[in-house]
């Protein structure tokens, strides 16, 4: 185990260590001690090793993640996982706003709640949270999927294109174009799937609701000029 | 971008130091916004005493004799204390109004930063670090206090475009994001008489904020009415004689996190403000809602 302590080294330096790791290195297993909220911890990883970061981070944890896992010990600021490729990454806490922004595939998992933009512009990442969510998620959702266990706020999926959501609790309102759409049973296989990723128990896909597109605003036409 | 920090003690043993908290937390922010900073402090409560904080370029010139001079002109004693390029009068409070206007007489080059039984503000164009040297703020105590690094985006990085603004006795905002709609709000403000000093963003927040409560609104219905008069961004973090209140603009895109233990109230632009608080891995941490007012009061 390779341990950084923070409060020791400087970011900098950790983010070029795991920056240095070369395919097949025995190096897999890090550990980060003190963030104390600092921004873009291990931002930017591009090999298969885990990173368990132990504490609370700030902006773009995780940003740009390729094939690594990681997990943050307590809570992430705006922009977690953003522009994710590949690999997962676990929040134990809560994600403030942006959470896996235009991400492109991997998976994210917030145990706690995510906030306001939740998977904004998402395309082809899968996220999954525990808890609830804030206003604007989804919006101008690509593809991939986000799975909230619990509320959505104001204008879920506003503008989506084919990203698919799943929640499980109410929805407060939704964005324009976006609409309630069948659970077939391609949709109940996805959903286990990624539940059972996100180390989710107990719950049933049948219990979830599913979100897209109406597919009337990916051409302009000028009767819906108000909508967008 | 622009940080923001805010302290409310719940725990009186921690009055000392609340200086000092609050500079460190400030200093931890200094990369959201380094052109300017500010802090206002809310210390003890003297009977029948309030004070002013005001500020002059050219201290030297300004603040000699000026403590005899205004005690003449506004008839009561008066005590100063000299820190840098500011200085806190202490007057009988029946006089704080007219030691304002004695001031602005006496010594036309100084501002008034702010006034009221215990503000003391304290602003100047550089680093946080420096700033709280400079008037050295870690080693004043109090129950509350809010504090600002700048970013300047609406008007020019002067010691007067600082944050925290006062436009009302021992009432102060600090804010993180820029108003759009300021220029018409500040021609209707002035139309109700109030007073501009800048033509920036924050002073109409400011202004807007005292005119609704010299009108009789409490902090929070002046806070809730801003949601719909005020458009733009904006976190703000207000201070009141007793406590302080956070509000943020509907899109809510402007950072801010809370945290809470049985000592205190802590408001952050970010959690690494908060981080070396004490109890900090203990206490209740949460984002501020959109368009939801949140306030402590002692």
């Amino acid at each position: 185990m390779q341990v950084f302590d923070l409060a020791k080294s400087t970011l900098r330096e950790l983010n070029q260590a795991l920056h240095n790791v070369q395919n097949g290195s025995n190096e897999t297993a890090w550990e980060v001690l003190n963030p104390k909220g600092s921004h873009a911890v291990a931002a930017g990883v591009d090999a298969p090793i885990s990173v368990d970061v132990r504490g609370s981070v700030g902006y773009y944890c995780g940003g740009m993640n390729s094939e690594a896992t990681i997990t943050v010990h307590g809570s992430a600021g705006p922009g977690v996982g953003e522009n994710m490729m590949s690999g997962s990454i676990v929040v134990k806490g809560d994600a403030s706003q942006y959470a896996g922004a235009t991400g492109k595939g991997g998976l994210l998992v917030i145990e706690g709640n995510a906030s306001s933009r939740c998977g904004i512009s998402m395309k082809g990442i899968d996220i999954v949270v525990h808890g609830n969510i804030g206003h604007m998620s989804a919006f101008m959702a690509q593809s991939g999927h986000l799975v909230v266990l619990g509320d959505a706020g104001d204008a879920l999926g506003d503008s989506i294109y084919e990203a698919k959501l799943f929640v499980r609790g109410n929805v407060k309102s939704l964005g324009a174009d976006c609409i309630k759409k069948e659970m077939r049973p391609e949709h109940i296989a996805k959903l286990r799937d990624l539940l059972d990723r996100a180390g989710v128990k107990d719950v049933k896909p049948e219990e979830f609701t599913r979100y897209g597109s109406a597919r009337t605003l990916y051409n302009f036409n000028i009767d819906n000029a108000d909508a967008y | 971008m622009c940080g923001i920090v805010g302290l409310f003690l719940k725990d009186k043993s921690l009055e000392p130091q609340l200086g000092a908290m609050l500079s460190e937390m400030l200093v931890l922010l200094t990369d959201r916004g380094p052109d300017s900073a500010g802090i206002a402090i809310y210390g003890a409560s003297q009977k029948d005493h309030g004070k002013l904080t005001i500020q002059s370029q050219q201290p030297a010139r300004d603040f000699a004799g000026l403590e005899a001079e205004l005690g003449k002109k506004i008839g009561a004693s008066v005590t100063m204390l000299v820190k840098s390029t500011h200085a806190v009068l202490d007057v009988p409070r029946n006089k704080l109004e007219a030691a304002r206007d004695a001031i602005a007489e006496l010594r036309p080059d100084a501002r008034v930063m702010g006034m009221g039984d215990t503000i003391e503000i304290y602003k100047e164009v550089g680093l946080p670090e420096k700033v709280a040297e400079r008037f050295e703020v870690s080693k004043m105590s109090g129950t509350h206090g809010i504090g600002h690094t700048r970013m300047a985006t609406e008007s020019a990085v002067t010691t007067m475009g600082a944050h925290p603004f006062s436009t009302g006795p021992d009432q102060c905002l600090v804010h993180n994001g820029s108003l759009s709609n300021h220029n018409n709000v500040r021609r209707e403000l002035k139309r109700e008489g109030m007073t501009f000093e800048t033509e920036n963003d924050t002073e109409v927040a400011a202004a807007y904020l005292s005119h609704k409560i010299s009108n009789g609104q409490d902090l929070g219905q002046a806070l809730e009415s801003s949601l719909s008069d005020l458009d733009g961004f904006f976190t703000f973090v207000v201070g009141t004689k007793n406590g302080f209140g956070v509000v943020r603009d509907p899109i809510a895109c402007k950072p801010a996190v809370l945290a809470e233990t049985d000592q205190y109230v802590a408001f952050g632009s970010e959690y690494r403000a908060l981080a070396k608080l004490p109890g900090i891995d203990g206490a209740k941490v949460w984002e501020p809602e959109p368009s939801t007012v949140y306030f402590w009061e002692h």
